[in-house]
């Protein structure tokens, strides 16, 4: 197990394909595409124009878990509504499960969970995770039963009939999370959903997370605060820099199946390795590829590292970027 | 326990504060002997009320009757109106200046005019004082409401490629009801008072308003202050019931 936690430094080691519960097919398109994509945020009056994302490419795989992190202010929320379609990318191409941005919004392919859990206050726990079904026109016995799974899902069995206002954050980020999951969506984005919650909750829901991922075989944006929390969950995770917003880095962490992840794992060498190498890229001081590349061609160090040791857990062959 | 404790002071305070004011109020016009046309004493004006019950209470109707149709067509008007200024910015600027004047002049002084488009027998002028003194409050409350929907509820609905029509139904009015009920329990005072104060520029006997001014007239002052208890009574049932329904709508908000 150890030989997999291999991070950028140790080039040698090679995982097997880890399996992201990622069964993927050679056609199958990725989750998420994003090719040469910047985001400036207009210059109103005499304001200065803001660059939030500069040329940023990014491929997200179907049953791929990524983590997006970087100082406040790089764009890491910027990047995942423009995924989300709330917003439109100044310049640069998305795609979600192979269409514009726009029509996978329409045609519902993704759930979302944003910092702020962001329930509707009138209506009870149930009625919130049932929101987009019935928007969606789902019956209501199919709704009833769809509610009930959720409830358990993220294990609120009881407080279907309470109201937000009764619950502790915690709890409502865990009704925002079965929201998000309620229409089984093949993507799931996730801004910062756990940075209200204290040490022990939180790595109680990043768990719960790894369960649910495993079960709906979904894949994942996640963006995060915590390199450890990146590290846990992810299969590879995206250091960003601010001001322009870019990527600089992109690291594989080679610690096996998300799906098998639990407890242990956070003792384990491979788990601090890949820490330590999310702060160095975090802190600028990449290794492997040079940061004057990788500033201007966004991902190219994460290439150079997936050639170097070939661990990018769902089994992406090396280079598959630079095609 | 402490809300109990709180609530029960709440209502013991004030009682005892009235009771004093009361006790007070009919010692003083004992002790001094004023005459009933300055003041009568509570409990002369308790016995008239007590003695003229059914007449005072067809009387409330009349001028209620008003008020609440002034209330309910004021109302909705005012929150249709807000959806609309809502939805195109451009309406609201527009109508701001005649809102505003409409918000500072008396609508009561409408009346008489009112009274000679639609006629001394009808009760219909005193309805349309008292609807447009409700618009006001309600319209401004409401298109306050409207603009209360939180950033990230509009993302959600548009993550969901909800409708208008669902936006609406979902999110903007559940978000603006609270502003609406408030808006409405303002006017539900400015609704009674209109209507009653409306009665004194003329039109058909029978409300409140027209007895208070007939009694007074014929020097029947304890009678005159029984019809004025009547309407103290029917203003508060009025913003009773209204602070009900606010309460109702504002459960499970957070107070902001
Ligand atoms: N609607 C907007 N209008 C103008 N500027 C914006 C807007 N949204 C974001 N920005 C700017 O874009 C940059 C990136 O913002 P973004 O919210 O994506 O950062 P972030 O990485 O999510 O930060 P944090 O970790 O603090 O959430 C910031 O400099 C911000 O000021
Ligand atoms: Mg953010």
């Amino acid at each position: 197990m150890t030989d997999q936690n291999a991070t950028a430094t140790d080039g040698g080691s090679v995982a097997a394909s880890a399996g992201a519960g990622a069964t993927r097919t050679a056609t199958a398109p990725d989750a998420v595409t994003v090719s040469g994509v910047s985001r400036v945020f207009g210059s109103r009056g005499r304001e200065a124009s803001v660059t939030a994302l500069d040329d940023v490419s990014l491929d997200v795989a179907p049953g791929e878990f990524v983590s997006l992190i970087g100082p406040s202010g790089c764009g890491k929320s910027t990047l995942l509504r423009l995924i989300a379609d709330l917003d439109q990318p100044s310049s640069g191409q998305i795609s979600v499960f192979g269409k514009p941005a726009r029509r996978a919004r329409i045609d519902q392919d993704y759930g979302i969970a944003f910092q702020q859990a962001g329930l509707l206050p009138w209506r009870t726990v149930a009625a919130n995770i049932e929101l987009p079904l019935e928007l969606h026109r789902v019956g209501a016995a199919e709704r009833r039963t769809r509610v009930g799974d959720l409830l358990s899902l993220v294990g609120l069995d009881d407080f279907g009939s309470k109201y937000p206002d009764q619950l502790s954050g915690g709890m409502q980020q865990r009704v925002a999370i079965a929201r998000a999951l309620a229409e089984s969506p093949r993507l799931l984005l996730m801004d910062e959903p756990f940075g209200a919650l204290d040490e022990m909750t939180r790595e109680r829901m990043q768990n719960e997370l790894l369960r649910i991922c495993a079960e709906t075989d979904a894949a994942v944006v996640f963006v995060t605060h915590s390199i450890p929390e990146a590290v846990f969950l992810s299969h590879r995770v995206v250091v960003m820099s601010p001001r322009p917003g870019r990527i600089v880095d992109v690291i594989p962490v080679g610690l096996g199946s998300t799906a098998d992840r639990g407890e242990a794992l956070r003792e384990d060498a491979g788990f601090f390795d890949a820490v330590g190498a999310v702060r160095e890229a975090l802190h600028g001081h990449p290794v492997s590829a040079g940061p004057a590349t990788s500033a201007t061609s966004t991902g190219s160090a994460g290439e150079a590292r997936e050639g170097a040791n070939l661990c990018e857990p769902s089994g992406r062959p090396a280079g598959r970027e630079s095609r | 326990m402490r809300p109990a404790i709180s609530t029960s002071r709440a209502v013991v305070a004030p009682v005892i504060l009235g009771v004093a004011a009361l006790l007070i109020w009919q010692l003083s016009v004992m002790a001094f002997d004023i005459k009933p046309f300055v003041l009568p004493s509570p409990v002369e004006i308790a016995t008239q009320f007590g003695k003229n019950i059914p007449t005072v209470v067809q009387a409330s109707t009349v001028t209620g009757l008003n008020a609440l149709i002034g209330l309910i067509v004021g109302g909705i008007l005012g929150v249709a109106a807000a959806v609309l200024a809502a939805i195109a910015p451009v309406l609201d600027e527009l109508s701001a200046a005649v809102v505003a004047a409409l918000s500072v002049i008396p609508i009561v002084a409408l009346a008489p005019v009112l009274y000679t488009m639609f006629g001394a027998g009808a009760q219909t002028a005193r309805q349309i004082v008292a609807a447009i003194a409700v618009f006001i409050p309600v319209y401004l409350n409401s298109l306050r409401g409207f603009r209360q929907v939180r950033p990230v509820h509009r993302d959600l609905m548009r993550a969901y490629a909800a409708k208008p029509v669902q936006v609406t139904r979902t999110v903007t009015l559940p978000t603006a009801s609270p502003f609406i009920f408030t808006g409405l329990r303002i006017a539900s005072s400015l609704a009674v008072i209109s209507a009653l104060i409306a009665e004194y520029f003329g039109g058909p006997v029978g409300g409140l308003g027209k007895s208070i001014t007939s009694a007074a007239s014929s020097s029947n002052y304890s009678l005159a202050w029984a019809y004025v208890l009547g309407s103290i009574i029917l203003g508060l049932l009025f913003y009773g019931a209204t602070l009900g329904l606010e309460r109702l709508a504002s459960r499970h908000r957070p107070s902001a």
